[in-house]
């Protein structure tokens, strides 16, 4: 149990881009991971972070500028690795002339499974991932979700120890996705180790034991969740009713922000020093009245906007509360 | 190997699947049955012009079926993604492109040997009414067993342009890989004439040009024993035998570099 079940060092790619003269573009810049055993780990990052990048590395749909990795212990490439592995690419696309069940049948197939026993474990793979009558028509006649479906079902049709994802969610509906989170979860309890990438935070709180954060290539941060985000208090939510706009600068330097919600209506966003009581007397007294008080706990989203985005996401913030003022 | 011939079954698959290949094997089959009609008109003299050109009509459109389905064989999956579903199954990436070509091979051998059915059942029915007097004077029998030596030969000539639209297609964009497979195709079969080059021009470097040309480019005039069959002269086994072979090291080369070119692509 003491091997990772999926390993990186230094890994880096560099894509060579532009028409005429060709330069380098570093799309993940020396990613050294490692993923235990069993654990459900979320790969995340906004749009171009490198999270596609890395995952096509690890099944060497493209080869590392330089670094390496390792996948159950063993290095890549290895057939018998392979077999005990499965994996989803992003927005996957299969053969048209196929039908969902000659595709799985296939699949099967390759990793061994012939005949009637290829054909068993298509079945009921497409059951699992909710694919009904419509297994019997060509791929082409699938919409974006079912060929998620599809996708997902044929990345563990070999019963893996280890699952990749690549935003496994994309595309689906809310059952689908509650599907896929709840798929996740069995896999995990069945011991597999399952890594997905995703920008869908809730989804990665939901179920990831660990996550790792990547914002242009770089890795920014990883580890358990509950070691990176401190679930305590870090301030206040301070909703108030009922005061005239002359009223709110009370409030002054004490508040991080304040957002006008309806007329009359504000959202105060305090620092949890010093405590808020003294504020809530002095807008009281301007003749406000309490709506509610809430401690703001630290989300991975405001941790990921913290780390990855951070002055564009609050400069579009203020300007929607700018606008919503009277 | 078992990897190999399940994605072989699968381009089967495939191509049985695609309208191209019917529409080009009826129009071939067509093509045979007018042969008919102009066999009619030279007052059924001789068979002969069916044969030319039943036996023109299966190595032309044997040509187009795997020009255009080889080109896309390996292409398609890039382009389409679904490569990236395939590749990370437990298999070797040479497995994939052997996997295509014997695929595409195992297509061709069934369209030409329907094509040979159709030429021979042409040649039952017009030659059933000719009387023996009149049968006597062909240079060849109407069915003739040679035809097979001929057909055998247009499909190792369809082996090797397979094996070249298959490796222009593990690099090169489809429409691409047509144009190169169509160029060596055509100067594959004048690549003989290279070699007598020097009596035509003066430059030694354009004959030492040619003389190069004449050894990288396919010689694909050798699979053509059409003129000989028809006229009843013998094709020996020995002949087949040598071009067989040299088919073979052209395509087991062929096929070696783009194992080689494929096994080391990015799949972006
Ligand atoms: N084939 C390519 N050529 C050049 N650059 C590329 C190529 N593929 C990806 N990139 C670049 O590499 C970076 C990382 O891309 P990647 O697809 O890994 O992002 P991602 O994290 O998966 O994003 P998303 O959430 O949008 O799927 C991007 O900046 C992208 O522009
Ligand atoms: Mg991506």
């Amino acid at each position: 149990m003491s091997t990772p079940a999926l390993a990186t060092f230094d890994l880096t790619k560099d894509f060579s881009i532009g028409f005429w003269r060709k330069r380098p573009y570093r799309a993940l810049d020396r990613l050294t991971l490692e993923i235990t055993a069993g654990e459900v780990f979320g790969l995340l990052g906004p749009n171009g972070a490198g999270k596609t990048t890395t995952l096509k590395l690890l099944m060497q749909l493209i080869f590392p500028t330089s670094g390496r990795a390792e996948l159950l212990g063993r290095p890549l490439g290895e057939l018998s690795v392979k077999r005990r592995i499965g994996y989803l690419p992003e927005n996957p696309y299969f053969y048209d002339y196929l039908t969902a069940e000659e595709l799985l049948t296939y699949f099967a197939g390759l990793f061994g499974y012939t005949g009637r026993e290829g054909r068993t474990r298509a079945s009921r793979l497409l059951d699992q991932v909710g694919i009904g009558a419509e297994r019997r028509l060509q791929l082409r006649k699938f919409s974006k979700g079912m060929l998620q479906r599809v996708g997902i079902a044929q990345a563990i049709i070999n019963d893996p120890e280890l699952v990749i994802f690549d935003e496994p969610m994309s595309g689906l509906d809310p059952l689908g996705r509650r599907d896929v989170r709840a798929l996740v979860l069995q896999l995990r309890d069945r011991g597999c180790t399952v890594l997905f990438s995703s920008h869908v935070l809730g989804d990665a709180e939901a179920l990831c034991s660990r996550v790792a954060i990547l914002a242009r290539g770089r890795l920014i941060a990883d580890g358990s969740l509950s070691d990176m985000l401190a679930f305590k208090a870090r301030g206040w939510e301070l909703v108030v009713a009922g005061i005239d706009e002359r009223s709110v600068p009370v409030a002054g330097s004490r508040v991080r922000r304040i957002v006008q919600i309806g007329y009359g209506r504000y959202a105060f966003e305090l620092p949890l020093e010093p405590p808020p009581e003294q504020l809530m007397a002095e807008l009281t007294a301007a003749g406000a009245h309490l709506v509610s008080l809430n401690p703001i706990r630290e989300s991975l989203e405001d941790f990921f906007i913290e780390h990855v985005t951070a002055p564009d996401v609050t400069s579009i913030r203020r300007e929607v509360a700018g606008e919503s003022r009277p | 190997m078992k990897a190999t011939a399940q994605i072989a079954i699968n381009v089967f698959r495939e191509s049985v699947r695609d309208k191209v290949l019917y529409n080009l094997v009826l129009f071939a089959i067509l093509l045979i049955g007018a042969s008919y009609l102009l066999g009619q008109l030279t007052a059924g003299q001789d068979v002969k012009i069916i044969k030319d050109l039943g036996l023109s009509a299966t190595s032309l459109f044997g040509v187009f079926i795997a020009v255009f389905i080889g080109i896309g064989l390996v292409s398609k999956e890039v382009e389409r993604r679904s490569i990236y579903a395939l590749l990370p199954k437990p298999i070797y990436r040479y497995q994939l492109v052997l996997g295509k070509y014997v695929g595409l091979l195992l297509t061709l051998a069934i369209n030409v040997a329907v094509m040979a059915v159709a030429l021979y059942a042409v040649l039952l029915y017009v030659s059933s009414g000719v009387p023996e007097i009149v049968r006597r004077g062909w240079d060849a029998p109407a069915l003739d067993p040679a035809l097979l030596k001929a057909i055998g030969l247009i499909l190792v000539e369809l082996m090797l342009i397979t094996a070249i639209a298959l490796f222009f297609s593990t690099f090169s964009t489809p429409i691409l890989s047509a144009a190169f497979t169509f160029g060596l195709f055509i100067a594959g079969h004048f690549s003989a004439d290279l070699r007598n080059f020097d009596q035509v021009v003066d430059s030694p470097s354009a004959v030492r040009l040619a003389r190069g040309l004449y050894w990288v480019l396919p010689n694909l005039a050798q699979f053509d024993v059409k003129a000989q069959v028809v006229h009843g002269q013998p094709v020996s086994l020995g002949y087949m035998a040598l071009a067989s072979g040299y088919a073979a090291l052209y395509i087991a080369m062929l096929l070696a570099v783009a194992m080689y070119v494929f096994s080391r692509r990015d799949f972006k």
